[in-house]
């Protein structure tokens, strides 16, 4: 198995450049003008929830933010396509 | 490198695809039903699409020396209108006695009503009355935990045989609902969403690498047809040995479709 300075040396400038690609994208959001949508609001939930994931894994953490937490079956959809995020 | 490609939809792809993934080392590709990027207009659009499956692809396939299967169903996503969904059900038996047809698939839901579960809970009924393998599709995105939860109890209130089921799709939160409760997991390569190979690679070292296989889901939208053989190599640099890739690209999923009455592999390989 790779060691910690493996992974590093693997992953750690695609790790860096997608963190900065957040930041601009989060920095790019606050310099336009208009309305923000609950996608904005669920990424930045997700974020928090990447820092304090609790005793699971991060990613999971992420994805379980990102996700519908109903059980039944809805009645209808409106729309074929999903967002992203949930809609709240 | 020898591998199978579980799942890709080559009927959106071109000629140099199926060159690339024979030239990377694919011998056997599973095309399962699905969406076409747009609704179909009518029963016979599904039919056309059929023959498309079972015998036309075959043969394009074949002139790369690629043995081609399939998985037939109507997919989620045009199941929602239940009458026309249960009409294209009641053609699919007429396609299942073909030679390179697996089971249904991918069967599941998209946006998780309660019209799709019903389709979902036909197919599932129509493959135990056949005897025949499940490949599911879970839903995107944010539906797909609740989607795959809401899978897994109907397969389960249906009494399936979990060996004989494989959900496709999975990513960190929803391997463990699949894996836990017995069933084959799927984990789809994509350049923009479900998991990248480093993601696909980190699930494998967290839970193991029985009951699980990796594909490319190739299709119109962004996707690699050579998303299998690029993960395996980065296995390779994440100093995964030779034996254990190629347990996970050819194996696992030879184990998986040999449940599968037709599908074989070419002579040598068997």
């Amino acid at each position: 198995m790779p060691s910690k300075t493996d992974i590093l040396d693997l992953y750690f400038m695609d790790a860096r450049y997608k963190l900065i690609d957040i930041a601009a994208f989060l920095d790019r959001l606050d310099r336009h003008e208009g309305d923000s949508d609950f996608r904005h609001a669920g990424f930045l939930k997700a974020m928090e929830a990447m820092l304090n994931p609790g005793d699971g894994p991060r990613a999971k953490a992420v994805l379980e933010s990102l996700s519908d937490h109903s059980k039944e079956p809805v009645e209808k959809a409106e729309i074929q396509f999903a967002y992203g995020a949930p809609q709240v | 490198m020898q591998y199978i490609e579980p799942h890709a939809h080559m009927v959106s792809r071109t000629t140099d695809d199926y060159q690339a993934i024979a030239q990377a080392g694919c011998q056997a590709l599973c095309e399962p039903a699905f969406w076409a990027g747009y609704d179909r207009g009518s029963v016979e659009g599904f039919r056309d699409y059929y023959r498309q499956l079972t015998d036309y692809e075959p043969a394009r396939a074949a002139k790369f020396g690629i043995l081609h299967y399939t998985w037939l169903c109507i997919n989620p996503k045009e199941a929602d209108d239940v009458v026309f969904g249960r009409e294209v059900l009641s053609m699919i038996p007429e396609f299942l006695d073909q030679p390179t047809v697996l089971g249904i698939g991918e069967i599941g839901l998209n946006k998780n009503t309660k019209n799709e579960h019903l389709i979902l809970e036909e197919h599932i009924a129509l493959a135990q009355e056949r005897d025949l393998p499940i490949l599911v599709h879970t839903p995107h995105l944010e539906d797909k935990l609740k989607g795959t939860r809401l899978i897994v109890d109907a397969m389960k209130n249906a009494n399936v045989n979990p060996d004989r089921v494989i959900i496709d799709h999975v990513e960190e939160h929803t391997a463990a609902i699949a894996l836990d409760a017995g069933f084959w997991a799927g984990m789809t390569l994509y350049p923009e969403s479900k998991c990248t190979p480093g993601r696909a690679i980190d699930i494998l070292e967290t839970f193991g690498t029985e009951r699980i296989w990796m594909n490319s889901a190739c299709d119109w939208g962004i996707s690699d047809p050579l998303a299998v053989v690029k993960c395996a190599l980065e296995m390779k640099k994440r100093k995964h040995t030779a034996e254990l890739i190629h347990k996970v690209i050819y194996e696992n999923p030879k184990e998986f479709l040999s449940q599968c009455a037709n599908f074989k592999l070419p002579q040598g390989n068997e």
